[in-house]
């Protein structure tokens, strides 16, 4: 998958959480945004749910159905789930 | 789950018999849509009922099955994770493929079947979840080592994603039946079942409806700030 798709994926899945938030809460999306962390607009229950519905994106609108908190993922010394720069980077090389 | 549980939709592991097919006649009859599973093909005859044959411990047979659920409904609202099965033996006497086959099928499928309802619950943030465990726990009951043990983790279980689950709406219980006369205890010498009886504090043994009466307890849509409890029957 290219980048840009994968980006618009994770965009798409900030902006549904985002209904959910008030104007304060609002995540700002860039691919500098921390997903975890105490400089990250995400509590532990926004990144769970940020993970599940890229998933689900990629399984309902491209057909591929990848877990992405798995074993290797979750072990790396460099976590993926970083910043939605180091997602993307992951997605890619595990998808490609 | 809004309003009545005559809207629900429910899914019910091991609705092949015993207190699965029960349940899911019971809920069908009070208007839910109910989707089972069992390995093997069942009687269950309804408009609204779904059944999907399949392996419970199989991993990628239990995510397509959760995948079907979700382009077919979008979400669920209960699941009840009622399959399961027994060991008893002495424990020196016991091959660890049972020990794997009882702990593959009450521990880890209960905890696949848990994992994946939750991602589709929690887009409604509601969620109702019961699992199951037995007596045979706080009795801890010579002749069941594995069994009680692979149901005492389901309580940890229990316990524990019914704290990690609160954020998204959804509560996780567990019902512990007394001996019921199902497929399950049909090996088990009737003086052991009358011995087990006579340490309950109602001394006789259950019934799929005295399950059925927790199971609507826990999923009722009032019973929201009810989570991570196991409820045995019988006073134990």
């Amino acid at each position: 998958m290219q980048r840009a798709a994968l980006l618009a994926i994770v965009e798409s899945v900030v902006d549904e959480l985002n209904e959910l938030k008030s104007e304060q809460e609002k995540i700002q999306f860039s691919e500098d945004t921390s997903l975890y962390g105490q400089s990250s607009p995400l509590d532990s229950v926004d990144l769970v749910n940020l993970l599940l519905a890229v998933e689900e994106q990629l399984e309902d609108e491209h057909d591929i159905s990848f877990t992405i908190a798995n074993e290797k993922a979750m072990s790396m010394r460099n976590s993926p789930f970083k910043t939605v720069s180091t997602l993307i980077d992951y997605l890619m090389s595990e998808l490609n | 789950m809004s309003g009545s549980i005559s809207e629900s939709i429910v899914l019910i592991t091991g609705t092949s018999r015993g207190i699965g097919e029960y349940l899911a006649t019971r809920y069908l009859e009070a208007g839910c849509r109910v989707i089972g599973c069992s390995r093997s093909k069942v009687s269950l005859d309804s408009k609204n009922y779904t059944h999907f044959c399949l392996d419970i411990t199989d991993e990628a047979a239990v995510k397509t099955l959760f995948t079907s659920i979700r382009k077919q409904y979008k979400h669920i609202d209960i699941l009840v994770n009622n399959a399961g099965i027994a060991s008893l033996n002495h424990s020196l006497l016991t091959p660890m493929d049972t020990v794997s086959k009882v702990f593959s099928t009450n521990v880890f499928a209960s905890f696949l079947f848990c994992r994946e309802a939750a991602k589709l619950m929690r887009k409604n943030k509601f969620g109702r979840i019961v699992n199951f465990t037995t007596v045979a726990v706080p009795f801890n009951l010579e002749g069941e080592a594995i069994y009680a043990a692979s149901k005492s983790a389901v309580e940890s279980l229990t316990k524990v994603l019914a704290r990690e689950f609160a954020d998204f709406g959804i509560t996780v219980n567990a019902v512990g039946p007394t001996p019921i006369d199902t497929n399950l205890i049909k090996n088990v010498p009737s003086e052991k079942i009358s011995e087990l009886v006579s340490r309950q504090a109602i001394k006789r043994k259950g019934t799929a409806a005295d399950v059925k009466n927790v199971v609507d307890f826990f999923i009722n849509d009032t019973s929201d700030f009810i989570t991570g409890q196991v409820v045995y029957l019988g006073g134990v």
